[in-house]
């Protein structure tokens, strides 16, 4: 793509984040859950690229909900499986 | 008195966002006591608490039945004109299937394409715009000859229309030659431009047969010289103060690199072009929007969440699974599960080759072996300690 642009403008993007370190175990301790039971997204993910995710970070997706506002979702940067 | 210590209670409050906006915007301004505020929270609290969704509570089924039996009233088939512009879309029962389904390409993809503030409150900006997108043959822009005895393919180009659409003849005639050896995969040929009487002359390589001459004309009559190739049709409105563009066929990267649209709100129907240009998130909200708007059309009403429920399932591993065999329903872990679904001999017949165990964790697996499932009361265990 020539001119990159910055997809979480678009109005279908929800915010994405980085999680720090310190954020995703607090995270996974909450839930008590462990690292692959969190929904994944792709390392290659437009929105990922965007914040520089790597694969192994967990990003923070603050959603607006019809239901309750804001809603707060987290995904695992994992490698895009070949084909 | 509503005082700021209240304020900054229900803003740290463990409620919804929405929740906590609507109270604070209920309370703004009254008369509470301190009494009166606690029992109010409490009641909030209370009421909240009450509409959550129990643990263990079957939501798939629930969500697939809320949608499934909608989903008999609708039109079995309809192709609406959108009730806006003269375009073409799959509606009603056809389109919610092509969603579940995750189709590569709908069957009637469209745009919808906002214009930036410099260009989107004047038609003739608009209309500029509009030819950078819709697909042109290099017909459109003039007559079309072929000359059997010199064996050529004259093209004769109109300078109004070159004027009117804004682009020169040395673009068209450079684009044409390129798009009819890149896409249309058809070289032997060679080209000329005139550009003192507007002629471009086309010969083919091989001048033996008028085979060839008539495939060349072929070509140079239907090769895309302007605007972007998938989109057939664009059709210019003027809708809440501002004109939008809607097309026919769709290509969202392409359309995004073309001057004075407004990236940040135009979108498309097709969700798996949605899911590559703006990733799994925006797709998840395609998903939920076309759905939503795809049975609200038709005048159903079905709760958001069953259907956020699905775009969440769908979207879940980082790209956008189909509902079915071929995605969510044939990853299941369990064989039974999966034999229960579709196709159950080979399923059954691969796990026996691949030596395959099901431990029996989910609901399917253990209606079928006539155990309790673990799901409401299912999973709760009660020992009676007897009294000694």
């Amino acid at each position: 793509m020539s001119v990159r642009i910055n997809v979480l403008d678009h109005v279908m993007v929800p915010n994405h984040q980085v999680m720090s370190e310190e954020e995703v175990q607090n995270l996974l301790r909450r839930y008590d859950i462990t690292f692959d039971q969190l929904p994944r997204i792709y390392h290659d993910d437009p929105g990922v690229r965007q914040v520089n995710g790597k694969v192994g970070d967990v990003i923070r997706i603050v959603r607006k909900s019809q239901t309750a506002g804001i809603a707060e979702a987290y995904r695992l940067v994992v490698r895009r499986p070949k084909k | 008195m509503f005082t700021d210590e209240m304020r900054s209670q229900i803003e740290g409050a463990a409620l919804p966002e929405l929740t906590r906006q609507q109270l604070l915007a209920a309370l703004e301004g009254r008369d509470v006591t301190e009494e009166q505020f606690r029992k109010i929270m409490d009641g909030v609290h209370a009421e909240y608490r009450s509409t959550r969704i129990e643990p263990l509570e079957a939501v798939g089924v629930i969500a697939a039945q809320s949608i499934g039996e909608p989903g008999t009233q609708m039109t079995m088939r309809t192709f609406h004109y959108a009730g806006v512009a003269e375009i073409n879309v799959t509606l009603g029962l056809p389109r919610l299937i092509e969603i579940m389904d995750a189709r590569k390409e709908p069957s009637t993809p469209t745009m919808t394409i906002y214009l930036s503030p410099e260009y989107n409150n004047d038609r003739d900006k608009a209309r500029m715009v509009s030819w950078q997108i819709e697909a042109a043959p290099l017909h459109e822009f003039g007559d079309i000859t072929t000359d059997m005895e010199n064996m050529q393919v004259l093209v004769h180009v109109n300078e109004a229309v070159l004027a009117k659409r804004k682009i020169s003849m040395d673009v068209i005639a450079e684009t044409a030659q390129r798009k009819i050896r890149e896409r249309r995969h058809y070289r032997d040929f060679d080209a000329e431009v005139n550009a003192a009487e507007h002629v471009i002359v086309f010969t083919p390589k091989d001048q033996e047969k008028y085979q060839n001459l008539f495939q060349l004309a072929e070509h140079v009559r239907n090769v895309i010289v302007q605007g972007i190739d998938d989109i057939e049709r664009v059709v210019v409105r003027k809708e809440s103060g501002e004109y939008i563009l809607y097309t026919e066929g769709s290509n969202l990267k392409d359309v995004f690199e073309v001057a004075g649209v407004d990236t940040t709100r135009t979108r498309t129907n097709n969700i798996s072009e949605i899911a590559q240009v703006l990733g799994i998130e925006a797709a998840r909200n395609a998903i939920m929007a076309e759905a939503l708007s795809t049975l609200s059309e038709q005048g159903i009403k079905v709760d958001v969440r069953h259907i956020m429920l699905v775009a969440d399932m769908m979207c879940m591993d980082g790209e956008v699974k189909q509902i079915g065999r071929h995605g969510i329903a044939g990853e299941k872990e369990s064989v039974l599960s999966r034999a229960a679904f579709e196709v159950t001999v080979n399923h059954l017949l691969d796990a026996a080759v691949a030596n395959e165990v099901d431990e029996l964790n989910g609901v399917t697996e253990n209606v079928i072996v006539g155990q309790p499932i673990q799901l409401g009361t299912g999973d709760v265990k009660l020992i009676a300690k007897p009294r000694t």
